[in-house]
């Protein structure tokens, strides 16, 4: 591993997407968009809002960077400048760790702008501290990126890369919390949601939501999605082979 | 690095590979000496690209011996020693070609201080420099192979592994390669080894390895190959060593000797 091709690679990928102005436009905006849209679905239910409202902030992250991660990595495959990086000096943490750094900036871009209009222009109602909800949602397109680069080992075109999206995402959507809250689904369906990252990155959402201060289970959430992120990277990085047949 | 450099560049004993349970190379035994420019020609599919692969150490399923710049293709040391070109080009088009060559030098590892140098030569050595700044998805067909090309010359590795460089350029940018070719190897000591399906790029090489079907035909200067077959160009040369090759495999059969009949009315 090397600091300086780490961050070459995390300043490549950045260059990249200094080229492409309407993905980054559509990554920092459509959040925001939604966000407003969703105040005005519920403009008479304010606490259902506020609940909602951010769960969205930690799911929007996760969703966007696995977009992003699945059809940037598929492409370094297909385009052959994986093996060709691969048969240079580079270690595979170095090109994990720079599209990490990457996409991570600019999901705190994305969250922060999304965070601050929900906060300000939006009135969202929370009791913590707004530095938290950024962190949850790093940490949650960390999760994003990592599962991206995962499956895109397994993807050999776009198609099957986008599909990869509602077959992995739209579960952990469906049983994170968000459309019922998770205690009072049935058994089975409670018990799966325990083992999916998105439900803990929910929970720790509305954690600061009514909480003003760290408590035992935001710490726990963290934790959780954190080690859940890594643990996929880990399994990313061993879809690199430097030999392919 | 003294003692491997007493060396060939690759050496290969039995080399085999294996892809999908079919044996595309298939026991090739082979030198490639040091600053010199070598051609592996054969026909598509007949095993060039796996082959170099092999050499470049990013194909598995490799057996046998195959030592490159002294040490089992594909070690660690090898990683910024070898520049390996693939067919199609392995660059980012949404990066300017300047900004593909700054990347790949910082993968390899060059100092700061050297990058920029590094960058320049490159680009001047594949007459690029005019276009540094463009993107390179907005270059043509031939420049964005120049661009990989000028990826690998980046850091001075001592083994070049190209494939099919010069296929589908006009006559004037082969030239131009094949003249860069042989000043890496006159000039920088560079090996290459360089593959191509046309025939008539033979003689701008000074050794020729002949590849069919996954086995190795030929090996030796043009001149020696023409004069072996006793034949006036690389084309009729490869033609009749498949021909030998057939009978004497015993598989002189219709088909072979039709074939052997049209290589006479053409001569």
């Amino acid at each position: 591993m090397s600091a300086t091709r780490t961050l070459a690679t995390a300043r490549r990928v950045l260059r990249q997407l200094a080229h492409d102005p309407r993905t980054i436009a559509l990554l920092l905006l459509v959040p925001v968009l939604l966000t407003v849209l969703l105040y005005y679905v519920y403009a008479d239910d304010r606490e259902l809002f506020d609940r909602i409202g951010a769960s969205l902030l930690g799911i929007f992250p996760m969703i966007t960077m696995f977009l992003v991660t699945s059809i940037a990595t598929l492409r370094e495959r297909t385009s052959g400048t994986l093996e060709r990086l691969l048969s240079m000096p580079l270690g595979k943490a170095d090109l994990i760790l720079g599209y990490a750094l990457a996409f991570g900036l600019l999901a705190v871009a994305q969250a922060a702008l999304a965070t601050g209009v929900t906060i300000w222009f939006l009135d969202l109602d929370f009791a913590g501290s707004p530095w938290l909800l950024l962190l949850i949602a790093l940490l949650d397109a960390l999760l994003g990126t990592a599962l991206g680069l995962f499956v895109s080992a397994f993807a050999a075109t776009e198609f099957q890369a986008v599909q990869f999206m509602p077959a992995l995402i739209l579960p952990q959507l469906l049983l994170c919390g968000l459309l019922t809250p998770r205690d009072t689904m049935q058994p089975v369906l409670e018990a799966v949601s325990n083992v999916l990252p998105l439900s803990y990155a929910v929970d720790g959402m509305n954690e600061v939501l009514r909480n003003s201060g760290v408590t035992g289970d935001l710490v726990r959430d963290i934790a959780i999605v954190a080690g859940s992120a890594l643990l996929v990277l880990l399994l990313g990085a061993a879809t690199l082979r430097r030999r392919t047949p | 690095m003294m003692n491997s450099a007493a060396g060939p560049a690759v050496h290969a004993d039995g080399l085999t590979v294996v892809r999908g349970g079919r044996t595309v190379v298939d026991g090739l035994s082979f030198e490639v000496p040091r600053s010199t420019v070598t051609g592996l020609l054969g026909p598509s599919g007949c095993g060039k690209t796996t082959l170099m692969r092999a050499i470049a150490g990013t194909q598995a399923k490799v057996t046998g011996t195959l030592d490159v710049l002294g040490h089992p293709a594909g070690a660690a040391p090898l990683r910024s020693r070898v520049g390996y070109v693939t067919q199609a080009a392995s660059v980012y088009t949404d990066l300017t070609t300047r900004q593909n060559l700054e990347y790949f030098a910082s993968v390899l590892g060059l100092p700061r201080a050297e990058r920029r140098g590094q960058v320049e030569r490159a680009l001047a050595d594949v007459d690029l420099t005019s276009h540094a700044d463009a993107l390179a998805g907005n270059l043509s067909g031939g420049q964005l192979s120049r661009v990989s090309l000028a990826v690998a010359l980046l850091g001075s590795p001592e083994l070049l592994v190209l494939d099919e460089p010069t296929v589908g350029l006009d006559p004037v940018l082969r030239r131009d390669l094949w003249g860069l070719f042989h000043r890496l190897a006159a000039e920088r000591g560079t090996t290459l080894l360089v593959s191509s399906h046309v025939m008539d790029e033979a003689d701008r090489c000074e050794r020729l390895l002949l590849m069919r079907a996954g086995r190795l035909l030929a090996d030796g200067t043009p001149d020696a190959l023409r004069a072996r077959t006793r034949t006036r160009s690389i084309e009729e040369a490869f033609l009749r060593l498949v021909d030998t090759a057939r009978d004497g495999d015993g598989e002189g059969d219709k088909g072979g000797k039709n074939e052997k009949t049209d290589t006479e009315e053409t001569r």
